[in-house]
């Protein structure tokens, strides 16, 4: 699934990523970084509601190429300027965790284990 | 010539005890150094993902340590030692679900107690030394799969 059409099913707002044609095959929703260290997939991205530096390290040392911050979550700038840094595309939806996930798995987006 | 009298790269990092946004500095560091020298995706990601739960463990468990990381071409070894309270238990540690990180390490994202388990697992060698108030070393040998050893 691109990036763009990502943006559109969630509504969200693009704080910054401008490679819209992004291939995103995965996604791992969780607040505990921890769970999310656990997910090893190619092309991922991270929907969380935890807008500290670490979401940004945990997508980083996972590969992960875009993080969506849920509940309307703005991070601090820094931390989008750790993204940025890092070419990882981050994004901020009005959508709760469970809404966010749904929409995005019913449009053919999967967790890697099934 | 066999592979272990290269002379491998070797990196030191003091790993800040009192500031939570900086851990994982030095597993990005890391991880930067790897990728600019051509290592297999899969083994840099077992790095940075074991390296970077061992950061946060020290920052979290021990208020920081030191990081050294010696890079050879078939394997990358870490040693991550601190002078924190050490661990009573260290087989209970390796549980999965097992942590005793209070509430406020929850709200920042870690504390769930699956660290030391997915570190093992990233890693071909694994070893913790710990004494109660001395302090714990984490040794972790990532090697680079493919590669002849
Ligand atoms: N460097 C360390 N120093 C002291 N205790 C540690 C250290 N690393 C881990 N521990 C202990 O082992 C437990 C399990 O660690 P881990 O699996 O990483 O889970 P978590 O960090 O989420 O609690 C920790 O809760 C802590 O009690
Ligand atoms: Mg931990």
């Amino acid at each position: 699934m691109k990036l763009r059409e990502i943006v559109e099913l969630l509504d969200a707002q693009v704080l910054c990523g401008d490679d819209m044609d992004l291939e995103i095959q995965t996604a791992c929703g969780t607040d505990m970084m921890s769970d999310a260290l656990a997910f090893i997939e190619d092309q991922g991205m991270l929907l969380t509601g935890l807008i500290n530096p670490q979401s940004v390290r945990t997508a980083e040392m996972l590969d992960m190429r875009c993080i969506c911050f849920v509940r309307g979550k703005v991070p601090g700038d820094d931390v989008v300027e750790l993204a940025r840094q890092r070419g990882i595309a981050v994004l901020t939806t009005r959508y709760r965790m469970f809404s966010a996930c749904g929409k995005l798995y019913q449009a053919g987006l999967r967790g890697g284990d099934c | 010539m066999s592979s272990s009298s290269v002379q491998p790269i070797v990196q030191l990092y003091e790993v800040p005890g009192n500031d939570f946004t900086r851990a994982g500095e030095a597993s990005s560091k890391v991880k930067g150094i790897l990728k600019k020298l051509g290592y297999d995706p899969d083994a840099i990601r077992r790095v940075s993902i074991a390296m970077y739960e061992g950061e946060i463990n020290m920052v979290i468990h021990a208020n920081g340590g030191i990081a050294r990381v010696e890079i050879f071409p078939d394997r990358v070894e870490i040693l991550l030692s601190d002078q924190g309270p050490g661990i009573a238990d260290v087989e209970k540690a390796m549980e999965e679900g097992y942590s005793t990180a209070p509430d406020e390490v929850r709200a920042l994202g870690f504390g769930a107690g699956m660290g030391l388990p997915n570190m093992k697992k990233c890693c071909d060698e694994f070893r913790i030394d710990t004494a109660i108030g001395k302090g714990t070393d984490v040794y972790m040998i990532i090697r680079v799969r493919g590669s002849k050893s």
